[in-house]
């Protein structure tokens, strides 16, 4: 099988394995485990194949065309070069292990057949994305993994929460398509191609007449797919969706999946320095931003995917300082780490029969009773912090560098001012990545109080999940060395001075946070606070399902906790109340966009129902009176009828007559 | 002879006819008005028919097939008349009034409420 | 009416309205009697006395056919519609129970509207008619005969012959109906 054909199968199997899981998954619910669990992995397997074949050589490209199109043609291309293919192998781990996961945490979700099938659908979609050397193509996979997001948002959609935030998550998501497809076309305008091989050709030799205005328009995509600032909102309320959703699509790929494509796309961006700015200033409000946001949360989920929010940010600063190595790099390690923290939660929910750092805060021994979840998470949280040697240290040394490269000018065409820009959020963020890392670490296995219930041991297929994706957490930092003969060849490993910084500050952070912790971790045992939702017996998501539902009920919002005891909040003081609530960019759309949208919709019903329908119901008043004055003719006398026949006749005849004669 | 003598003649007896059909009430009386009218064509045909020395005396000839096709009519006219006599008791056109458009009572208004109701609904 | 066409008759044709030939006054005679005779059928209130009248209408019609030559017509008029149509029509009235003598109310409440309309279309018909055919002449005298039974034989039988036998199929169809619709029910579901 040539690499080639390889690769066309990799996406195409979680394709095939998510029809065949929708067609048949309610009437043979035996099959539905494998067809989740075996195309997933087959694919994973192909594309580890694909990756040694192609072993970081010269990009390979293939096309077909299907059909021509009026003018800019459509092929269905692939384009493997090294990122692509490393990409693609980490969906593949990734959705692997989300899948067996799964089929323990949703153990007897009776929707677990459509979930399972979506998740292989949005697993296909973004393969595509990835593969794909065709904008439209790409387009396609990016539509059908926002849609999927959609659905696996909503999964638990009998509580409110997931309503909202799937319909959240699919608006502001394509808040950013719509400028993203404007772009996009705009693109292949000017380029004449929708090849991304093309585009990149036109882009060198000067042919596209506007790039900035492009980048922007594509920017505005990428921060929604992505979750940077300003279109962010929707991650964090997304974690009402299952915890294997939330580590697949919202942490490890599909948020991925704007950064990725920066990547591909990176000289047209370069070609700007307006949208590099943008990139940077968009990178460095994120990164800060979204690690305070992470140090006032209380759902565990919800300080992941702040967090998640925030490593976003470090990608797309190493885009922003033109270096996509260092944001693919981090994005890999990004990818394997975050997917096993949340896959971690969901274990760490489950055990404690509540999403509430301060409910975990108030149980004890919690560590004891997960032991593999305990240490996975340690390392995992460690590497997080980007304490070296975990790979996060590594991934995000090589933005770092990038961005002190830049900084000190030496990178070419890039605005120093970005550089800095994102050296300094980095450095910033990295000592708030440590202290909420800190933070969560503490709070949910260093509680103190009454034990736990007992859900008795975590199923096996979580635990080996676990420990599968503990091993790239713990050791792809060393790929710092190998990974430039796959990418643009640009040196990844750590500059000294850097590191030092940067651990300095994830150290401090940590230090502080400890510190925070050990002044305030004595209130807890004298302010109770938490509801725990322990089911023993069920499968585990319940518990995760239940704790969603009532965790705006028991603590008063769905964010935050008013816990004395959080270190958290004694560290940010006033601040908290506005983290806690991401700093009311909600309240900000709701003022500029929802209301004013709710007062025009109120406005066209008004018009609609009072003027509009005024007009049509005299409409019809107006013909039914005159059919009621008609009707009194309907006499039933047939003489009648035939007087005014014949009296009509008459007329006519004479009429008749009188014309022919001239007259 | 004038052709006007005939034609005249035929046009008043149809028209007597017609206020026959028109103004009476028993319905063999409008029968027989047809009768009349039929009459007044048939005599119109065979004047034309003289007037024109048609080779194939196609007025003559129509005026035969009128006359059975009369005959055929009142027939089953009576037959009808008869019937309806039998089942109604009357033979009084003005009173079989069945295609009357009766007026709107109370019930076709609540109907029209629950028309406007659905549309509503489905609006 | 009359006076007016001929006036206008009187300097155009080479027959004058104003003297008129026998046949002519004959046939305005018996058309005044028939025209009666139809007049009376529809207005009278007795309904048998409306078959009578219709008798004479009838008969007044079959002289006139003659006068214009028809014979053979003229024969079948009487054997007809005097012979059995109206023998026909007064069966029809006495099974349906037709009063004998005055009825009050032989005519509906449509009458003057009826009356209308059939003095309108008498208007238009008669001035249509006459504006037409004022100075047309019939010349019945001819060499060849017009009516007679032979001609209307060799005619009929030679040229219309097949329009002949379709007209029988309608009579027996005609029959068959009629017999249908007049047959009496007796038992419920016989039929």
């Amino acid at each position: 099988m040539s690499t080639t054909t390889t690769a066309v199968l990799v996406p195409l199997l979680p394709f095939l394995g998510a029809l065949a899981g929708l067609l048949t998954g309610r009437r043979a619910p035996g099959f539905v485990r494998p067809l989740a669990v075996l195309p997933t992995l087959a694919a994973a397997v192909l594309a580890a194949v694909v990756a040694w074949r192609q072993g970081g050589g010269d990009a390979l490209d293939a096309a077909t065309r299907l059909t021509p199109t009026g003018s800019v043609p459509i092929d269905l291309a692939l384009h493997l070069d090294g990122f692509a293919v490393l990409v693609a192998l980490l969906v593949g781990v990734v959705a692997t292990c989300v899948q067996l996961y799964s089929t323990a945490y949703l153990r007897d979700d009776p929707r677990y057949p459509s979930y399972a099938a979506l998740v292989s659908l949005f697993t296909a979609a973004m393969l595509l994305v990835v593969y794909s050397g065709d904008l439209m193509v790409l387009l396609v996979g990016w539509e059908i993994m926002g849609i999927c997001s959609y659905f696996l948002v909503g999964h638990y959609w009998e509580t409110e929460a997931a309503r909202t935030a799937s319909l959240k998550a699919f608006l502001v998501t394509k808040l950013g398509d719509v400028p993203f497809l404007i772009g996009i076309l705009a693109l292949a305008a000017d380029a004449g191609t929708f090849r991304i091989n093309g585009i990149l050709t036109a882009v060198t030799s000067g042919g596209i007449d506007h790039p900035t205005l492009i980048a922007l328009l594509l920017l505005a995509g990428v921060a929604g797919k992505s979750a940077q600032f300003p279109l962010h909102t929707w991650l964090p309320d997304a974690m009402a969706g299952p915890t294997p959703v939330s580590a697949l699509i919202h942490a490890a790929t599909m948020v991925a999946a704007g950064v990725y494509f920066v990547a591909r796309l990176l000289p047209l961006f370069a070609a700007s320095t307006a949208a590099l700015v943008v990139l940077a200033v968009m990178a460095a409000v994120t990164m800060v931003g979204s690690g305070l946001a992470a140090l006032a949360q209380d759902d565990i989920k919800r300080v992941l995917a702040y967090s998640t929010v925030g490593q976003l940010g470090y990608m797309t600063g190493a885009l922003a300082v033109g270096d996509r190595s260092a944001a693919v790099f981090h994005l890999v390690s990004h990818g394997a780490f975050k997917a096993l923290l949340f896959l971690g939660a969901g274990v760490i929910i489950h055990a404690a029969g509540t999403n509430s750092l301060a409910a975990m805060a108030r149980t004890g021994g919690l560590a004891k009773r997960i032991p593999d979840a305990y240490w996975t998470m340690t390392v995992a949280l460690l590497a997080l912090a980007a304490i070296p040697p975990f790979s996060g240290f590594f991934s995000k040394e090589a933005v770092l560098g990038a961005a002190e490269h830049a900084a000190s000018g030496d990178a070419e065409g890039i605005p120093g001012a970005a550089g800095w820009l994102v050296l300094t959020a980095g450095l910033l963020t990295a000592l708030l990545t440590a202290a909420y890392a800190t933070r969560l670490w503490l709070m949910a296995f260093r509680g103190t109080g009454p034990g736990a219930a007992d859900h008795g041991k975590q199923p096996a297929a979580m635990n080996t999940v676990l420990w599968i994706l503990f091993v790239p957490t713990l050791a792809l930092g060393l790929a710092a060395w190998k990974l430039p003969d796959w990418f643009d060849g640009g040196s990844l490993t750590p500059t000294l001075t850097t590191s030092v910084l940067s651990t300095g500050c994830a150290l401090a952070g940590a230090s502080v946070m400890y510190a925070a912790w050990r002044r305030t971790a004595a209130l807890a045992a004298r302010t109770p606070l938490g509801a725990v939702a322990a089911d023993p017996d069920a499968a585990p998501y319940v518990s995760e399902e239940e704790s969603i539902a009532t965790h705006e009920a028991a603590y008063g919002d769905i964010a935050a906790a008013p816990d004395p005891a959080d270190p958290g909040r004694t560290l940010l003081g006033p601040l908290h109340r506005h983290a806690a609530a991401g700093f009311h960019l909600d309240a900000v759309y709701s003022a500029l966009f929802v209301r004013p949208t709710r007062a025009a919709a109120r406005l066209a019903r008004f018009l609609d129902r009072e003027v509009v329908e005024t007009y049509v119901r005299s409409a019809g008043t107006a013909p039914r009176l005159l059919g009621e004055a008609v009707r009194r003719a309907q006499t039933g006398n047939v003489q009648t009828y035939l007087s005014a026949l014949f009296a009509g006749a008459v007329v006519l005849a004479v009429a008749a007559v009188l014309v022919a004669n001239g007259a | 002879m004038h052709l006007v003598y005939p034609a005249v003649l035929a046009a008043l007896l149809f028209c007597t006819g017609l206020y026959g059909v028109l103004a009476r009430r028993n319905a063999i009386l409008v029968l027989m008005s047809v009768e009349l009218m039929l009459n007044a064509v048939n005599l119109n045909l065979v004047a034309f028919d003289v007037w024109l020395r048609d080779e194939l005396h196609a007025g003559q000839a129509l005026t035969l097939f009128t006359i059975a096709i009369a005959a055929a009519e009142i027939g089953i006219g009576l037959a009808i008349v008869l019937q309806v006599h039998r089942n109604r008791g009357t033979a009084d056109v003005d009173r079989l009034r069945d295609l009357r458009d009766d007026a709107p009572d109370a019930g076709s208004d609540t109907e029209r409420a629950d028309r406007e109701e659905k549309a509503e609904a489905a609006a | 009416m009359t006076g007016a066409m001929t006036t206008l008759a009187a300097s155009t044709a080479p027959h004058g309205f104003l003297s008129p030939t026998g046949v002519e006054i004959v046939f305005l005679l018996v058309g005044l009697a028939t025209l009666g005779a139809a007049v009376v059928t529809v207005t009278t209130k007795q309904l048998v006395h409306a078959a009578l009248w219709l008798v004479v209408a009838l008969g007044g019609l079959a002289v006139e056919y003659l006068l214009l030559t028809a014979e053979f017509i003229a024969w079948v008029q009487v054997l007809i519609y005097v012979g059995s149509v109206v023998v026909l029509l007064l069966f029809g009235l006495m099974l349906t129970k037709a009063p004998i003598g005055r009825s009050p109310d032989a005519d509906s409440g449509n009458r003057w509207a009826a009356l209308g309309v059939a003095a309108a279309a008498a208007a238009a018909l008669v001035w249509v008619v006459v504006d037409a055919f004022r100075t047309t002449w019939i010349g019945l005298d001819g060499d060849a005969p017009q009516g007679t039974t032979k001609v209307s034989g060799e005619i009929l039988f030679r040229h219309w012959v097949l329009p002949f036998e379709a007209l029988s199929v309608l009579l027996l169809a005609a029959l068959v109906g009629a017999i249908v619709l007049s047959r009496k029910r007796d038992k419920e579901g016989e039929r």
